[in-house]
């Protein structure tokens, strides 16, 4: 009998503390990775006992911090500690040498400043050092954000997936004061997917373009006949270089500022291409003076297929197209001063330009030449329209290339492009019409189908 | 051949990119593919210095016109390079003192350093700020009022430029509260928003159709003009 009441004793004891423990309340996190991402996202979702749930105004959002992390804090914190210290002790001895009456030029007192705050530095760091566990400690967890008290998920990004992290939730009552912690029981790191959901749309608008691109080449390699709207500046690329044949004078050619890698670069050169034909077929001299190494040697093979194409492949000289330099104040200097020496007839200015376009422009207006522009920075398109006679804007200067070289399979992607137009149309349609609807209306669920257009479909 | 293999390199390196933004796994294939271009454009340097040199001192020892330009340029070329190369007058690095070339070649002080702030920087800047008496002769010339899209530019700029001065605020500070839509800096605010932003929301969809068709025609090798012609 005296063995059961010990033993139901014994029980009782470690059953209390059994239950102590499991009534001890925490916020319970679920960390698990987020669904097609690009592997830097984790899904956190999270659980407040009943009990506590109705005191919670906010909750607190925060992740482990990496290794890296937690040493760049440790540098930053000893740089902090150091520069507070040399300061100090600056401070401490021009106050001292003021009431002193002492000179701060004084040379006894500059060489005390320095071995003190070499001293001080010294003493700093070290100090950190010792402190550095203690840093670590209060820096284990980072900061992300607040979440509203009604929220119990929370997708984190700009994870690195090489990293295993940490999640804690605090949930915070009206004062301020905090309720309740919890923390994920098992590290977590985004897993890399093998297709990023977040470019779905993106990936079928583009799969929709390049298949009208590819049907409309297609159609016109058939035969089908096209119809595309005169671009008064490509019309006039035969008479700038007529203009310059009859004149005797040479034709510039400025294919931007950017390298090879620049699509606008490669339109440039699709466009010089025919220029080159052009000038081979009147005789008339092209300089290209290009602002990249690539740029030139690819320029060059254009110009010279041209000529050859053009049936003067003697008349082709590799010294007119020539490199001048990569910076782009040094490019224009060159330019503008070749400008107002020789006089070029026609000036060409096709590719990525930047705050060289007007110097450019207006340094061929002053010498009278016939100018056409083109690119696709849009913030130089007003300069180009002021100064020059033509200017291809945006999409011209893409088009050119099929424009000039009149074949229908190039002509056939341009109409491809107008798809796209479309998409775009309808997209715009959309957008407007769910703001407006939704402005008037209220509606809660036609605001969050036009957030789905711009955060998903758009991006 | 001379032209496939250009075309097939091009059409590898742009689907892999293309693909490597769709597919998170192959993120570092888009990467590889632009450090290969970084490689070559740096290759590419030594052919630009090289072609450099040749133009100039073909032009000065041809005594052609303009041959003092070349000349100066050669021996700016060539000082600078060697300069920078040498890293003269750069102390070593503390970390290796030992070692005379361990210095940063931009320490401050060094004649690198001192061509960099005293001749290239003043010249570059000079040239930039040239761009003001530009913008002048330019808006002379577009703001001439010959026609009424001419007079409608000339009236939106004036508004533009008085609504970014002073003046312009204070000329319009006397319209009440509920005019403020028509007060200079108000009306400079609502022509850039919604005017200027439709407009070149436009051009920049145009630009995007066209970037897009422009770089499948590329890779398709549906447009090959920047090779030179179309034929193999």
């Amino acid at each position: 009998m005296r063995i059961f009441a010990i033993l139901s004793t014994l029980l009782l004891f470690f059953s209390s503390l059994v239950f102590t423990q499991a009534v001890e309340e925490t916020v319970v996190v679920k960390a698990s990775d987020h669904g097609w991402d690009g592997g830097d996202k984790i899904d956190l979702e999270w659980k407040v006992p009943l009990g506590v749930a109705e005191k919670v105004e906010i909750f607190k959002i925060y992740r482990s911090n990496s290794e890296d992390e937690i040493t760049s804090i440790i540098k930053d914190e000893i740089s902090k500690a150091v520069k507070d210290a040399k300061e100090a002790v600056t401070k401490r001895l021009f106050d001292n040498a003021e009431r002193d009456g002492v000179s701060k030029d004084d040379k006894g007192l500059l060489q005390k400043i320095r071995d003190d705050r070499k001293k001080a530095t010294d003493n700093a760091s070290q100090d950190l050092s010792l402190r550095e566990d203690e840093i670590r400690e209060k820096f284990v967890f980072k900061f992300l954000t607040v979440a509203g008290k009604n929220e119990t998920a929370f997708t984190v990004d700009n994870l690195d997936n090489q990293i295993k992290y940490l999640f804690k939730i605090s949930a915070y009552d009206k004062e301020g004061n905090i309720l309740l912690s919890g923390v994920t029981q098992q590290p977590a790191s985004p897993i890399v997917q093998s297709f990023d959901g977040s470019r779905f749309y993106l990936g079928i608008i583009t799969l929709i373009l390049c298949f009208a691109v590819v049907w409309f080449i297609q159609m016109a390699l058939k035969g089908k006949p096209l119809k595309i709207r005169k671009i008064a500046g490509l019309e006039a690329v035969d008479d700038a270089v007529g203009r310059a044949t009859e004149m005797g004078r040479s034709i510039l050619f400025v294919p931007g500022i950017l390298d090879m890698n620049d699509i606008q670069t490669i339109a440039g050169l699709t466009v010089l291409s025919h220029v080159a034909e052009t000038a081979a077929n009147y005789d008339a001299t092209l300089e290209v003076p290009t602002s990249k190494s690539l740029v030139m040697t690819t320029a060059r093979e254009t110009v010279q297929a041209s000529f050859l194409s053009a049936g003067r492949p003697d008349a082709f000289n590799e010294d007119l197209i020539y490199y001048v330099t990569d910076e782009q104040f040094g490019y224009v200097a060159h330019l503008s001063g070749r400008m107002v020496r020789e006089k070029p007839a026609a000036c060409f200015y096709m590719g990525a330009f930047f705050a060289e376009s007007l110097i450019l422009a207006e340094t061929g207006n002053s010498i009278g030449a016939i100018q056409i522009a083109g690119t696709a920075m849009p913030a130089q398109l007003p300069f180009f329209v002021a100064a020059c006679d033509y200017t291809l804007i945006g999409e011209e200067f893409f088009a050119a290339s099929a424009y000039l070289s009149g074949k229908p399979e190039q002509l056939g992607s341009l109409k491809g492009q107008d798809v796209g137009k479309v998409i775009v149309a309808i997209g715009m349609i959309i957008g407007i019409s769910l703001a407006t609807i939704g402005a008037i209306t209220g509606s809660e669920s036609i605001m969050n189908a036009l957030s789905f257009v711009k955060s998903t479909v758009l991006g | 051949m001379k032209r496939t293999v250009p075309l097939l390199i091009t059409a590898f390196g742009g689907f892999v990119l293309i693909i490597s933004y769709f597919i998170p796994a192959t993120q570092g294939w888009g990467e590889t593919v632009a450090i290969w271009f970084d490689v070559l454009a740096s290759i590419a340097f030594i052919l630009g210095g090289a072609n450099l040199l040749k133009i100039h001192l073909k032009k000065v020892s041809d005594w052609q016109s303009g041959w003092g330009f070349s000349a100066v340029t050669i021996s700016a070329f060539i000082i600078t390079l060697y300069v920078g190369l040498t890293k003269m007058g750069v102390n070593p690095s503390t970390n290796y003192p030992d070692y005379v070339w361990s210095g940063s070649y931009r320490e401050m002080g060094a004649p690198f350093w001192w061509l960099y702030e005293y001749a290239f920087k003043p010249l570059t800047a000079t040239m930039f700020a040239m761009l003001a008496f530009y913008v002048a002769s330019a808006a002379f010339r577009a703001f001439r009022a010959k026609n009424t899209e001419a007079i409608l530019l000339l009236g939106t700029a004036f508004i533009i430029l008085l609504g970014r001065t002073f003046a312009g605020v204070f000329l319009t500070s006397w319209l009440p509260e509920s005019l403020s839509g028509l007060r200079i800096e108000n009306l400079t605010v609502t022509i850039m928003q919604v005017f200027n932003t439709a407009g070149n929301r436009a051009i920049m969809i145009g630009i995007a159709l066209g970037i897009a068709s422009t770089s499948l025609k590329v890779l398709l090798g549906v447009d090959r003009s920047y090779l030179g012609g179309g034929e193999d």
